[in-house]
């Protein structure tokens, strides 16, 4: 217990580092002290005599981005864990049952159509969606088998049929207008963030979360065998149900503003429960954590390190593959 | 408290695996459910903890039938202690016997002191309170079988279903679960349990059922039911049941297979 307090602590801490030098790096360098009064004068209505381009930096432009990397690293990681949990398998990621799949079906189909931003998003969305439903119900209509084995099965068969509409679709586009568009969603890209992309998620992603933290007991059973779980009183169905409604809509709210990010909600659940264990009401909190923190490190690197901006997914990939082999080389405490 | 089984078919929808079995059980009672593999007891005691439907027939508590309760109100009243099993993530001792409160916790609460209080009242009871910070993983097989019995304690129902406790279990620790059983039977609790060694009903049990190709072959106390016909119908194999008597004047009744010897075999 008091190894994980120290964990949490650590991770605050780190979070808030980060968020500082997230201000300082770039075109426009933050200090700590001007973010402050800024933030201080906002709050206040204090005057701060600082350079309104500063004040433009920090409110209209980095500021979304900062947020969008914290929530959005934040939502990826805790649906990562809850279903890694759920399908008692430290190897599962958000994108098991075809949310990423569905959510970049739906957004490229919006590019394709040449629709507006927000139009794109809102398909992103109701195609993630729309995809772990058809998912569901056909594994539910799929009798006789182990239920989770089967809910993986059709997300993966689900998954490729979308993966295939999506190449369709890039065939098709105009390779000079749409086809870098959709490759650049693809990618994934937080460069884009407006501070309505925050306000529109953030109750979405809490949507998500509240359930999250109130069956969080319950979620634990889940990684039980099925039949156990319910002869210890737990209504597996239902609750399993709801967890995955919960993760869906985080992710796919995530995958609409930001485009595919890979990797967050595989690698961090799986630190956290080194960290702080199994037990999900820790390992949901300190998931959180380190997923704000390690996708707002990664977008600000992607942001600085070249000229040009690398793709989230790309970065995500290249420092998250290394630190997980790393991570299976060196400890098996995670799980077995 | 009383868990009865009545005229129940089991098994699933395209595979019926048993029928007509009747058998019932009262708190403060040790019933072990004797049968060879494959004869259906594991499918019989998951049909009788509601965790799969009958196929026929009915499973009541207390004259109730089981599929009117919720899951919950099942779980207070019958817990179950299955074959011990390999865990998916590294949880501790006293983690996996919290899970037994479930029952008792509302939908939305995590365990409270009360409840860490009746988890650890059950570890010391099984007496493996030196493993309550131990990765249940990392245990060895005999440890999780207490770790789980523990969890049923936790659960606070009156009757426990175990299937198979002394499987895979080394005879020290055969013996210890035996001895709980027996203690768990006093203290008012009913255990329903499965087990491949008639001994182990000689030494535990106030009557035995005998499930053969999913029918009730046999019930009654261990020294009626438990005969050389008896076994031989149910595993095929001859077999001498005898009164003895040991040197410290403990007298039981124990099985002896008897082997086929070729002539010329040394043994």
């Amino acid at each position: 217990m008091r190894g994980s307090a120290a964990a949490v602590l650590g991770a605050c801490i780190a979070l808030v580092v980060l968020v500082i030098v997230a201000f300082a790096v770039g075109r426009f360098p933050v200090s700590a002290a001007d973010l402050a009064s800024i933030l201080w004068g906002r709050l206040t209505g204090v005057e701060h005599g600082l350079d309104p381009t500063i004040e433009t930096v920090v409110l209209r432009i980095r500021g979304p981005r900062v947020a969008a990397a914290l929530l959005i690293g934040a939502a990826l990681a805790a649906a990562g864990a809850a279903y890694q949990n759920m399908f008692r398998n430290p190897l599962v990621s958000p994108d098991i049952l075809g949310v990423s799949a569905g959510a970049a079906v739906g957004a490229v189909l919006g590019i394709f159509l040449s629709l507006n931003v927000i139009m794109i998003q809102s398909l992103a969305f109701a195609f993630g969606l729309g995809a772990v439903g058809l998912v569901y119900v056909t594994a539910n209509a799929v009798r006789g088998h182990d239920p989770l084995l089967v809910l993986v099965l059709a997300g993966v068969v689900v998954g490729s049929l979308l993966g295939a509409c999506v190449a369709l679709m890039k065939y098709l586009a105009d390779p000079y207008n749409q086809l870098p568009a959709i490759t650049f969603w693809l990618l994934g890209s937080l460069a884009s963030a407006s501070p309505d992309d925050v306000w529109s998620t953030l109750p979405l992603m809490l949507l998500g979360l509240v359930p999250m933290w109130l069956l969080r007991w319950r979620i634990n059973l889940l990684s039980l065998d099925d039949e156990e779980a319910r002869a210890l009183g737990v209504e597996t169905g239902r609750i399993r149900l709801v967890v995955i409604a919960a993760a869906t809509l985080m992710t796919s709210a995530a995958v609409a503003i930001s485009g595919v990010i890979g990797w967050i909600g595989l690698v961090i659940p799986h630190f956290a429960r080194l960290l702080v264990g199994p037990d999900f009401s820790r390992l949901l909190a300190v998931s959180i954590l380190l997923g704000a923190g390690f996708l707002l490190g990664v977008d600000t690197l992607a942001r600085t390190v070249a000229r040009i901006e690398i793709p989230l997914g790309v970065l995500t990939a290249f420092v998250g593959t290394p630190l997980f082999l790393w991570q299976l080389a060196t400890a098996r405490r995670g799980w077995q | 408290m009383r868990l009865e089984a009545r005229q129940l078919d089991f098994g699933y929808r395209d595979k019926r695996v048993g029928s007509g079995v009747s058998l019932s059980l009262e708190a403060g009672e040790v019933l072990c459910l004797l049968g060879p593999n494959g004869s259906g007891k594991t499918t019989l005691f998951k049909t009788m903890l509601g965790l799969l439907p009958p196929q026929g027939g009915t499973v009541l508590v207390d004259d109730v039938d089981l599929r009117s309760r919720a899951r919950e109100e099942v779980a207070r009243l019958v817990s179950y202690v299955p074959q011990a099993h390999a865990a998916f993530f590294p949880f501790t001792v006293e983690e996996v016997v919290l899970m037994g409160r479930t029952a008792h916790l509302s939908l939305f609460s995590s365990p409270s002191r009360r409840d860490r209080e009746a988890t650890l009242a059950a570890i010391t009871r099984m007496q493996i309170g030196h493993l309550a910070e131990s990765v249940y993983t990392r245990i060895s097989g005999g440890e999780r079988q207490l770790t789980l019995i523990a969890r049923a304690l936790a659960q606070d129902a009156r009757i426990i279903v175990m299937d198979e406790p002394t499987a895979n279990l080394d005879f020290g620790n055969q013996v210890r679960v035996l001895q709980h059983i027996l203690a768990l039977a006093q203290s008012g609790i009913g255990v329903l349990l499965s087990t491949h060694d008639p001994d182990h009903a000689f030494i535990c049990a106030d009557r035995v059922a005998m499930l053969h190709e999913g029918k009730l072959a046999r019930m009654g106390v261990p020294e009626d039911a438990i005969t050389a016909a008896s076994l031989r119908e149910l595993y095929g194999v001859s077999v001498e049941v005898t009164q003895i008597e040991t040197n410290s004047g403990v007298r039981r009744t124990a099985c002896f297979p008897l082997l086929q010897r070729q002539p010329g075999m040394t043994r």
